[in-house]
């Protein structure tokens, strides 16, 4: 059961911003709901108003800008996965929005929502690192653009202001030549686990490697080291030292206790999924399927 | 300025299992409770509450949807089947048909979600992979059948490979 609120339909982003600007904490930003409807069920925030914003104009569309893919904040997980843009551009993400909670929440729940939501054990942030993604924050002052690193600053917590929209993400594709792959794991409802990466070859040697991990600490990171170390390898280097990627991964990677499992168990899986989806990656950059598989590994 | 905000009720003119309702909502009002308390229609359950089970599916405008999660507003101008929807006059769905013949219902909690969840996946996939049905019904899940059989229901309505397109 719901506790009454008032529901805004603004018409602008303005308009948005204005009422989020005189109303503060006692509005809240509605768009799926699948994320803001759970947590006022449960009581956890109490509102007066909720300020739908799926409705404005540009904000579900999805499009290519630039050389970058630009999605908007409200486009729900299933137009992700069906979005011809999105396959073009940056098709591993098209495959992860296939993956995310499942098919009730993928028709409903949006980008934007589960972004600024920042629930550390979510799928798309993750995969939204190895793109580069900016976010556009805008309120009736102005608009600005932040990393999605600097964005998400820890569990449910941003850098958004309170009067603030969240209007789109912006992914940067990868260089011809890149083979990607996300695998998580889980028992949960939500992942444990995340980690996302991508190998760009060029001349049969290793030129840019990316490695993000989500669920197991705070906020999903990039890891700058573990990255670093795969450069000039060679595929069959990858696939015989992948372990020692995943081993550097899980040094430093920032991890926690929680419900679902210790910091030490989180760094431990850290480890393996790293090698794991390495070797998935690298099989399929040398035109070969990985002989292993995993549920919930998405590879391009 | 704003618009005026929707403060107590606001009407909702839908479509409801093929014809036309209108009423008037709150706007914190769940379409869950809508459905069960003021239409009458008692297919779709809360279970978990939560968006996990499935228990309480329906459609909207042919995407499933956790209606314990849902605000009542938003189907104005759409379009909502729920399980009493399904079937034609007393002639079952084919998907029910398959249901009952391949005994993939025991309590029949799960069972209203589990038809409507299949019927969204044969419209997105008409010839879905065993793989593919296991995958879109994550998230829907049944405690007695261990889901082989509501699997194999599923399966045998699905347009054979070679006869689709």
């Amino acid at each position: 059961m719901l506790r009454p609120f008032a529901l805004h339909r603004p018409a602008t982003v303005a308009e948005a911003s204005e009422i989020l600007a005189q109303q503060g904490r006692d509005a809240a930003l509605y768009a799926g709901g699948t994320e803001l409807l759970l947590i006022l069920k449960e009581g956890l925030l109490r509102v007066k108003s909720l300020v739908d914003i799926k409705r404005l104009p540009g904000l579900a569309g999805i499009r290519a800008d630039n050389g970058h893919l630009l999605i908007g904040a409200a486009a729900t997980h299933r137009a992700v996965e069906h979005a011809p843009e999105v396959h073009a551009r940056c098709p591993l993400i098209a495959r992860v929005a296939r993956h995310v909670a499942n098919v009730r929440v993928r028709s409903v729940g949006t980008v934007g929502g589960n972004l600024a939501f920042a629930d550390p054990h979510s799928d798309l942030a993750t995969a939204f690192l190895l793109f580069d993604a900016t976010v556009r924050l805008a309120a009736q002052a102005g608009e600005r653009e932040l990393a999605l690193g600097d964005f998400v600053v820890g569990p449910y917590e941003t850098s958004r202001r309170d009067e603030e929209i969240l209007t789109s993400v912006r992914l940067t594709p990868w260089p011809a030549g890149t083979v990607g792959a996300y695998v998580k794991y889980g028992l949960h409802e939500r992942p444990t686990l995340g980690v996302a990466v991508a190998l760009t070859v060029a001349g049969g040697a290793v030129r840019g490697a990316r490695i993000a991990v989500g669920c197991v600490g705070p906020r999903p990171q990039r890891l700058a080291g573990a990255e670093a170390r795969l450069g000039g390898w060679s595929l069959a280097d990858v696939e015989r030292r992948a372990g020692e990627v995943g081993a550097e991964a899980a040094a430093a990677v920032d991890a926690v206790d929680d419900l679902h499992g210790s910091a030490e168990y989180k760094r431990d899986m850290t480890r393996v999924f790293v090698r794991r989806a390495l070797l998935v990656a690298a099989a399929r950059s040398a035109g070969r399927e990985s002989h292993e598989r995993h549920p919930h590994t998405v590879v391009v | 300025m704003s618009a005026i905000p929707i403060r107590s009720s606001s009407s909702v003119r839908c479509i409801v299992n093929g014809r036309p309702v209108a009423l008037e909502v709150r706007p914190e009002a769940l379409l869950l409770d809508v459905l069960r308390d003021r239409l009458q229609l008692k297919g779709a359950r809360r279970s978990c509450d939560m968006q996990v089970c499935g228990a309480c599916t329906v459609l909207v405008d042919g995407a499933p949807v956790s209606a314990c999660t849902y605000l009542a507003v938003e189907v104005d101008g759409r379009e909502v089947t729920t399980v009493e929807g399904l079937a034609d006059g007393d002639r079952l769905h084919p998907l029910q048909e398959a249901f009952i013949d391949h005994g993939a219902v025991q309590c029949g909690f799960c069972t209203a979600g589990m038809l409507l969840t299949a019927k969204a996946l044969l419209a997105e996939d008409p010839s879905p992979t065993p793989e593919r049905v296991a995958e879109y019904l994550r998230g829907s899940l049944c405690r007695c059948t261990g889901y082989r059989k509501i699997l194999d229901a599923i399966l045998a309505c699905a347009t054979p490979k070679a006869a689709a397109r």
